[in-house]
């Protein structure tokens, strides 16, 4: 029976390709006997398009309660406290590792959830949930360099740049993804736990840091608007927003080819969730191609949907922002950051704070 | 020493000249302040209501359209999602303040009337324990109740198997507890202005004792009755901390909802449907004056 399930994955892991084109215009089904159920969502706010939920409940002939967070503590406080009823969570890479951790997820059944084959393989796998037994990706994205075009009319492709820029430069006040850009040119795993590496990326920092007017928490954009700063190390969000604000090319984002942060949200089902099935079925579903493509082209986050970005439905606009889209090269070279455990996390927090001392912050 | 007599009175009454002044201009300035404080807010909530576009920081032209997409969505004509899931917590903010206050309100009277009139053991101490909920911080109740329901809820699942979920009723079961407090005071003011001598005078006509409540004791505290739902009503369309711990699924309320739309954006329809909210509010206090104007001379 299991080699029989395993020759029909193959099967199709084969016909895939051949089949796709078809496939990708179907648009999604809805497994039968969920008539009349109910599922219930809760979501960061402003993070659906506005007929994501109600195609699903025409689909399904079910019943959706749609609530919003604010906050992966919020969400968390409310799941701890005895799962209220939600079927459906939204957790970021470390609240995913933290309630995996804490038993307060459901494995997810990958048979429920053929869809998952639609989904970005350098995406899948992340340090937060390696087998992704508890978590498949929703939206994603970057942390980079936001930089003016005016300084810099050729770009930035390297952390070098940054480092050695002559001229003002805001970093970004978040320990983990800057130690582990360090990390990354010492060669060492992004997320290590030993001392000697932690300082030792502390070291190679403070000797770059020079340029360092401020590492600002979540707001060098505003910095790099104001002209305060050349350069910004910064999510992609943040930066496109001044650049659609201003309306203008005067600022750009780019992830340098070393590599960085990538952030990825995710679909989970907490612990004591009343419908599993029908949630995985809704997991499905927000994984299919169409579904995915209106979702991104409503709140202009990355797909992790590999076919949503083949099959044109993405806007041409967002598909070819590489701010939003990087290339495939790009891509995996990214890092997510994990839940390193409390000890190495004092480690990273002293080393930061010497960090910032000597800065001068 | 006549001269130098009235030399200090004029300096005094100089003196006394300015301080009038001063003290007049402050009559008028404390007020004005004190407005400025209270509307300017709101004012501008308001006027953003009205703005033409998504921001609510620049106001760049004055337009319908958040109401338009109210209004769209509550006919039926045109469902967008994001309008839709406001709503609801519009209805659900109504729903819980008006069953909230129904139960409080017949609660708080009851408890006031005993108080007031009946003698039992321990009605000093309950007396004290009434001013519990409107001393303690609201947080401090909202974990206790979140974990009381927890707890409870967990025995109950032990008895009977059934596991039950928060929702709207125990959103309305923790606002009735801090409403019956409020009701339970404005109502035993009332009832403390009260001649008992008219209950008296009501038995001695042969009136029994619920006949005497019907038709003297209620109508004369009913105004006191009418404000303490009203406040009660308010706290409980107010109230953020005590719903975020005690609600299920898709029961947010309004200020719950809101909450949630912080870290991204607040559109001008927010803006819209707290307009709404304050107009319905402001009509609701305006009818029960109203109503206690045209009572007090009958009483």
């Amino acid at each position: 029976m299991k080699r029989l399930a395993l020759l029909t994955c193959l099967l199709l892991l084969v016909a895939a390709p051949a089949l796709a084109d078809d496939m990708e215009r179907e648009p999604w089904t809805c497994p039968e006997g969920y008539d009349g159920q109910t599922l219930s969502i809760f979501n960061w706010s402003t993070y659906i398009a506005e007929d994501t939920v109600p195609n699903f409940e025409a689909a399904c002939g079910v019943t959706v309660n749609y609530d919003i967070y604010e906050s992966n503590e919020a969400m968390l406080a409310r799941i701890r406290q005895g799962n209220p009823g939600y079927d459906i969570v939204v957790p970021s890479g470390g609240a995913v590792q933290r309630m995996a951790e804490e038993g307060l997820l459901v494995p997810l059944d990958m048979d429920m959830i053929p869809n998952v084959a639609n989904l970005i393989p350098d995406l899948l796998g992340a340090a937060y949930d390696p087998e992704n037994m508890y978590s498949l990706p929703y939206q994603w994205g970057t942390v980079g360099v936001g930089y003016s075009t005016e300084v810099f009319p050729d770009g930035i492709s390297s952390w070098e740049q940054v480092w050695a820029h002559d001229g003002p430069v805001a970093w970004l006040d978040d320990r983990q993804t800057m130690l582990g850009i360090a990390h990354l040119f010492l060669g060492n795993d992004p997320n290590t736990t030993d001392a000697v590496e932690i300082n030792a990326a502390r070291d190679y920092l403070l000797e770059r840091g020079g340029n360092v007017v401020t590492v600002a928490a979540d707001d060098g954009q505003v910095l790099l608007e104001r002209g305060d700063v050349d350069i910004a190390v910064e999510y992609n969000g943040d930066i496109l927003q001044i650049s659609w604000d201003c309306e203008c090319d005067d600022y750009a984002y780019a992830i340098p080819d070393e590599g960085s942060n990538v952030w990825i949200d995710n679909l989970s089902i907490p612990v004591d969730a009343p419908n599993p099935e029908l949630a995985m079925v809704f997991i499905d579903y927000i994984l299919d191609a169409k579904v995915g493509a209106d979702l991104t082209n409503y709140i202009w986050y990355a797909s992790p949907n590999q076919a949503s970005i083949e099959s044109g439905f993405i806007d041409e606009e967002i598909l070819n922002d590489p701010a939003i889209f990087p290339p495939a090269e790009q891509v995996a070279k990214l890092f997510a950051i994990i839940d390193v455990g409390a000890e190495a996390e004092e480690l990273i927090n002293n080393a930061w704070d010497e960090l910032l001392i000597f800065l001068g912050q | 020493m006549t001269a130098r007599g009235t030399l200090v009175n004029e300096s005094a009454m100089r003196r006394n000249r300015v301080v009038r002044r001063l003290g007049r201009l402050g009559l008028w300035l404390n007020p004005a302040c004190a407005y400025f404080f209270l509307w300017a807010p709101i004012l501008i909530l308001v006027l953003f209501s009205f703005n033409q576009s998504k921001s609510v920081a620049s106001f760049t032209g004055f337009s319908l359209k958040w109401y338009g997409n109210i209004l769209n969505n509550v006919m039926g004509a045109e469902r967008a999602f994001s309008t839709e899931i406001m709503l609801d917590a519009f209805r659900n903010s109504l729903f819980v303040g008006s069953v909230a206050t129904a139960i409080a309100t017949v609660l708080g009277t009851m408890i006031a009337l005993a108080m007031a009139r009946g003698k039992f053991p321990g009605k000093r101490w309950l007396d004290g324990l009434l001013f519990l909920p409107v001393v303690i911080p609201e947080i401090t109740q909202a974990i206790s109740l979140a974990i009381f329901f927890k707890v409870a809820f967990d025995w109950l699942a032990l008895i009977s198997g059934e596991r039950i979920l928060p929702g709207f009723h125990t959103i309305i079961m923790a606002h009735v507890t801090f409403n019956i407090s409020y009701v339970a005071i404005v109502a035993r003011a009332r009832l403390a202005d009260m001649d008992p001598q008219l209950e008296e005078a009501a038995k001695d006509l042969g009136a029994n004792p619920w006949r005497t409540f019907w038709r003297v004791t209620f109508p004369l505290i009913l105004p006191g009755v009418v404000a303490g739902a009203l406040l009660a009503f308010t706290l409980s369309l107010d109230d953020f901390v005590i719903t975020f711990f005690t609600s299920g699924v898709g029961t947010s309320t309004l200020p719950v909802f809101v909450y949630g739309l912080l870290k991204l954006t607040v559109t001008p329809e927010v803006n819209a449907i707290s307009t709404i909210m304050m107009v319905l509010s402001t009509l609701l206090i305006g009818i029960s004056l109203a109503m206690q104007g045209r009572s007090a001379p009958r009483a």
